[in-house]
């Protein structure tokens, strides 16, 4: 059980560090980093380097996955507040939702892979070409969402049936 | 081994397609020759269930076909565990009565009539086919030569150490779970190879069916996160990991759920532990490599030092509340006698009295695996030179099957497919360096200084040259098809002597040669089906119940499911403890029929007199105070059963069953035990509360009826002195009103 809860909330580190820096400090782009900067400036030097270079169907997956990060919290919150007392549809549940983060988290290494640093807009069909022949996993971007259907589906089959 | 050499015979296009067309033909054969060579049981005896636990499953299985998949679900079985019953839906490892189950309803439905027996008797074997496919495709992701995947696929067919468990009518749930086991690592390999979701799921989901069907999937539970671990620490992370691990994770803990017996355990029970902490930590990986993408080199070091310092102290944090406040359960008793093997002796007696469960004698491992045996390291040596993600697997899964083999006799299956692997490996490299150089060709030298550069299995990567003398390879390939037609008679010599016998009929040889079927265990049973009332309760020891229950059709008290530790210590105690004791727990448990097994006249060594310690020890474990194990040996520590043995032993139920009248049988003062190899005493033990109901042709199994209450009140041994004095009213005094009983 601990693990997966401060897999969670380090996660969720994530959006909280999405917050913080919200206020408008518009250093522009990829910004030169001092070396020995805090650990709070870190985070804010991440959040604009990924604000930046992050692609529009990318941001859409992360949002995704910290909705997840929200829901699996909120259940997990409920679970250790008000007892577990529907252990069955609490663990489909949370499981759907850790499952589903999983997923989502494995589509967008696969889909982003190569985005990340160094080719920041060209997201179109052409891209899965290029994707083939990356190190990483050599999967087109519509294998990698038929499979990502095909695993959700199955979740949510174990779920639904486990959930009493 | 026939492709290589025919290499030279077979180039270009339709050389490629003749050779998938060979390699598909033999793989049939393969499958075909592992099929076959499980069949010696059925061609010596008959087409019959085996030993004891395929009884249950065979019942099992009749009972889903009879009664459909629902009612075998929620299945409360009243005729086991008498009085108390037993949940069966919801423990028992479902996996492999639906399997049959489903193959029967096909055939049924495809117009081809079938009795459910075969098809229980012949599944195993079948599914042994699909192992060697199974461990062809394993084998084929981690060598590029050809040749290994089929040695592999045929060592996996035939080794022994398979056959034990697999012959035909051993319809158990290793039957099924080897095939899955095979298979499954098969897709996990695929799925850190490609890294895609698919694969994952595949995998997760032949986890699940592995899950439904044999406890030993906790196996794969720590095999895959530990080959994960090892590759984060070895500076291998990448998506393809993360991906495959992280969908098998998420999936398959929810599918292995799914199972009433398993329910809670992947998240209570510290044996999943390490799949939990696994993927905890490949989710940080994951993260700490997404924020290093944005980030120069030492902040990233700082803010992964703070990270890690704050995730470690939380995890320890929550792992030491989690087990102080109980709700992660302790090592289960199985797991702890795997790594300390006294452990189970001292506490827990019922899983040290299985035989399967004690330690490997060091023959066994050459019995089992021939000479796959010393190929095994040569195979593991050789994926450390390429150490791969796959090879990673390898090394880490023959490490730790090796340990778990050596500490029970039974993870000897475990073991077999990766020494399968290994030695394929092995022997492929072998092969393919003294075999293709030498077919005749005329370009041969050239074409062994190609081969030599760019094949990558190479063991030998100094002599460049390749080996050129005749008479070195002729010695080498001819020393190599020595053993592997060594093997092959090895295989077959074991398989036809040691593992397939059903252990239900005995056979054995006559002075003349021929053979000799004893069948006391079915005739017993039989009888016992005839004569008795449908509810008659049997009391044996825990070995025979589920025979009982599946040839005899009648409730017992115990069998070997063994969740009920003290309804066991029950039985030992009513078996092991004089008449007077025994005689109100029959009474109270209301036994009708007592079974033992005797071998003495036939020495058969099997029989419950030699078993007869555990039944003292288990017993003792529960009442110290009133059976103890000391009292069973002569003041020189001997177990005996003559003249001089103790009177707790002379006095104990089953001593008295078990020779009851058997002295009659021989000349004045001459009875023989074969068995123990010593004389008996003179007279034969008195039985006052029970009385002989049945001997079977041998004596093996022997049934006596629980006496009723006396008519006139007497206690039990007054009313047998009392006929022994006047032995013409015998016939009128004790023998009540049966009726009374089988309400």
């Amino acid at each position: 059980m601990a693990p997966k809860r401060h897999a969670a909330s380090t996660t969720s580190a994530a959006p909280s560090a999405i917050t913080t820096p919200a206020a408008p400090k518009l250093s522009s782009g990829p910004a030169t980093l001092k070396a020995n900067a805090s650990a709070a400036e870190i985070a804010q030097h991440v959040w604009h380097q990924y604000s930046s270079t992050t692609p529009q169907r990318t941001l859409l997956l992360d949002a995704f996955m910290a909705f997840l990060v929200l829901v699996g919290g909120l259940q997990f919150l409920y679970c250790v507040l008000a007892g577990n007392y529907p252990f069955n549809a609490f663990l489909s549940g949370f499981g759907a939702a850790v499952g589903q983060f999983v997923l989502t988290a494995s589509l967008r290494m696969q889909t982003s892979d190569s985005g990340v640093g160094s080719k920041p807009s060209s997201k179109g069909k052409n891209a899965r070409f290029a994707d083939e022949v990356e190190e990483g996993t050599g999967t087109s971007h519509e294998r990698a969402f038929a499979d990502y259907i095909f695993g959700s589906l199955i979740l949510h089959f174990f779920c639904i049936n486990f959930i009493n | 081994m026939a492709p290589s050499s025919l290499d030279v015979l077979l180039k270009g296009s339709s050389g490629r397609n003749t050779r998938g067309l060979l390699r598909v033909i033999i793989l049939v054969t393969i499958a075909a020759a592992a099929v076959s060579s499980r069949l010696f049981s059925v061609i010596r005896f008959e087409s019959i269930i085996h030993e004891f636990d395929p009884w249950f499953n065979f019942r099992a299985t009749k009972y889903l076909v009879e009664n459909g998949f629902y009612s075998f679900w929620d299945w409360f079985d009243d005729r086991t565990w008498h009085p108390l019953g037993r949940v069966t839906g919801g423990t028992l490892y479902p996996g492999l009565m639906v399997t049959s189950g489903i193959i029967y309803h096909v055939l049924l439905l495809l117009t081809i009539p079938v009795d459910i027996r075969n098809v229980c008797v012949l599944l195993a074997p079948g599914f042994s086919g699909l192992t060697a496919l199974a461990m062809y495709l394993l084998t084929s992701e981690m060598s590029t030569s050809p040749s290994a995947g089929l040695l592999a696929a045929a060592f996996m067919g035939i080794t022994p150490g398979y056959i034990s468990r697999s012959v035909a009518g051993s319809y158990d749930n290793e039957a099924i779970a080897i095939f899955l086991l095979v298979f499954t690592f098969y897709l996990w390999i695929k799925a850190v190879k490609n890294g895609s979701i698919m694969w994952g799921a595949l995998t997760a989901l032949f986890y699940g069916y592995m899950v439904s069907a044999w406890g030993g999937y906790v196996f794969i539970t720590n095999l895959i996160p530990l080959h994960v671990f090892v590759l984060l620490c070895m500076g291998r992370y990448s998506s393809r990991v993360y991906i495959s691990y992280t969908t098998w994770y998420a999936l398959g803990t929810l599918g292995s759920m799914q199972i009433p017996f398993v329910g809670f355990l992947p998240i209570r029970n510290s044996d999943h532990m390490s799949a939990l902490g696994v993927f905890g930590l490949i989710q940080l990986v994951a993260f700490a490599d997404f924020i290093r993408s944005y980030l120069p080199g030492k902040q990233f070091q700082k803010l992964l030092t703070s990270m890690i310092l704050l995730t470690v102290g939380l995890g320890l944090g929550g792992l030491v509340l989690l087990s102080v406040s109980g709700v992660i359960a302790p090592w289960s008793g199985r797991f702890y006698s795997l790594w300390d093997t006294g452990y189970a002796k001292v506490h827990i007696p019922i899983i040290a009295s299985v035989s399967e469960h004690q330690p490997t004698a060091w023959p066994a491992f050459f019995f089992d695996l021939n000479f796959l045996i010393w190929l095994f390291p040569a195979g593991v040596f050789m994926c450390f030179q390429k150490l791969k993600d796959e090879h990673v697997f390898v090394v880490i899964y023959s490490v730790l099957a090796s340990y778990f083999a050596g500490v029970m006799v039974r993870l000897m299956l475990t073991l077999t497919p990766i020494v399968c692997v290994a030695a394929a490996l092995a022997l492929s490299a072998i092969l393919d360096n003294f075999l293709v150089a030498s077919t005749p060709s005329p370009t041969a030298e050239s074409k062994a200084k190609a081969s030599t550069e760019d094949k990558s299995l190479r063991s030998t990567r100094e002599p460049v040259v390749g080996i050129y003398s005749y008479l070195s390879k002729a010695v080498v390939t001819g020393s190599v098809t020595l053993y592997l037609l060594l093997f092959v008679a090895h295989c077959t010599w074991v398989t036809s002597n040691a593992y397939s016998s059903p252990s239900v009929v005995l056979a054995s040889k006559l002075p003349d040669g021929s053979q000799f079927i004893i069948d006391d265990y079915r005739e017993a049973y039989y009888w016992l089906r005839q004569n008795t009332p449908d509810n008659a309760k049997i009391m044996s020891w825990w070995d025979y119940g589920y025979q009982i229950g599946g040839m005899a059709d009648r409730p017992t008290l115990v069998d070997n499911n063994t969740w009920n530790n003290t309804h066991i210590a029950t039985v030992g105690k009513a078996m092991s403890s004089r008449e007077e004791v025994s005689y109100p727990i029959l009474r109270q448990h209301d036994v009708d029929y007592v079974l033992v097994v005797f071998g003495g006249l036939l020495g058969y060594s099997g029989d419950d007199l030699n078993k007869f310690l555990w039944m003292v020890r288990i017993a003792e474990g529960i009442w110290p105070d009133e059976v103890k194990e000391r009292d069973y040996f002569t003041a020189r520590g001997e177990y005996r059963v003559d003249e001089e043995a103790t009177p707790a032993m002379k006095n104990s139920l089953m001593y008295k069953m078990s020779y009851h009248n058997y002295q009659s049988l021989f000349p004045a003062g001459q009875a023989m035990d074969r068995v123990r190899g010593t004389k008996l005493p003179k007279e034969s033990p008195q039985l006052n509360t029970l009385e002989e109901a049945f001997t079977s042709e041998n004596w093996i199994v022997r049934l006596y009826k629980v006496k009723d209450l006396d008519n006139l009140g007497r206690d039990h041994s007054h009313a047998v002195a009392f006929d022994k004095g006047l032995k013409r009213k015998r016939a009128t005094k004790h023998k009540g009103p049966r009726v009374l009983r089988t309400e």
